[in-house]
């Protein structure tokens, strides 16, 4: 399955907050980070917990603790799937 | 899988569900029993700390570990498909600049295999919500005082992929056997709240 994002790329994430299960935490929703590398390829959680089997790249993405909570000095790591990502 | 959460409904539901495959004769229960046991009996943080010790005693280990730590686990004899599904093990190595430090923000997931099972503060929604944000401020609540200038990362295991930390290699340590090494390391080590 192609990949839409390289490593290094800046990507924005989903500002959506569903009604259904989501593996897209509520604090890093609507934030920018830099995709650091390819975390396989798996089937979409949002969809598999209703039944739906769809194979989607995921994408480590590391973003500064600056952008998700107005403050410090570290960052955070999270797995996540094409679909919560967009262009910055 | 965990005890805590037997009284869930989807404990409930898997209980009823299992009942249901017993019935019709798909499931035979001894079997799933035996399954389940010979898991919980190999998930034990003993596991990660064998993949330390060795890593800290053989470097082209560690490279290997630190690259794809699933190619690597079985030249100890382990392997992350131990439970129902393999998932990704993704090992992050403490170095003088850098602290790593994992948590699952959405449930519990932990690599239950190389772990045991995962202590209760782990689980807790005060550690998975703070541990984000104020990474410094709960490892100093764990004893863990860092310098201002070693970075912290966290890992949120928050899909597929399950994290281990490869903590720093003690000082003076040099002469220990690779067994003596992992009677050093510590399960808080292996998730990143304690220096080893």
């Amino acid at each position: 399955m192609s990949e839409r994002y390289g490593e290094g790329t800046r990507v924005r994430t989903s500002t959506v907050d569903p009604d259904h299960h989501t593996r897209l935490p509520g604090y890093a929703r609507g934030k920018t980070g830099t995709v650091i590398g390819s975390d396989g390829v798996h089937p979409l959680a949002d969809l598999s917990a209703q039944g739906i089997e769809r194979k989607q790249p995921v994408y480590l993405v590391r973003f500064t603790a600056r952008e998700l909570f107005g403050q410090g000095d570290h960052t955070v790591t999270l797995s996540l799937w094409e679909e919560y990502l967009s262009d910055e | 899988m965990s005890d805590d959460h037997d009284d869930s409904p989807i404990a409930a539901r898997v209980r009823e569900l299992e009942a249901v495959l017993e019935e019709k004769g798909l499931l035979d229960a001894t079997e799933l029993d035996r399954a389940l046991e010979a898991f919980a009996h190999k998930a034990s943080p003993a596991n990660g700390f064998r993949v330390v010790a060795r890593a800290w005693v053989d470097d082209g280990f560690k490279a290997r570990l630190l690259a794809n730590a699933n190619e690597a686990l079985p030249e100890v004899g382990l392997s992350m498909g131990g439970g129902l599904q393999v998932q990704q093990l993704h090992v992050v190595e403490n170095t003088e600049e850098v602290h790593n430090v994992i948590v699952c923000t959405l449930c519990s997931c932990y690599p239950l295999s190389l772990l045991g099972p995962s202590p209760t503060w782990y689980k807790s929604p005060a550690y998975r919500s703070k541990v984000v944000s104020e990474p410094r401020e709960v490892l100093r609540q764990f004893g863990l005082e860092l310098p201002a200038a070693t970075e912290i990362r966290v890992w949120d295991a928050n899909a597929e992929s399950r994290y281990m930390v490869l903590p720093r290699r003690p000082a003076n340590t040099e002469k220990l056997t690779e067994e003596e090494l992992a009677g050093r390391v510590t399960r808080n080590g292996l998730i990143g709240t304690a220096a080893v």
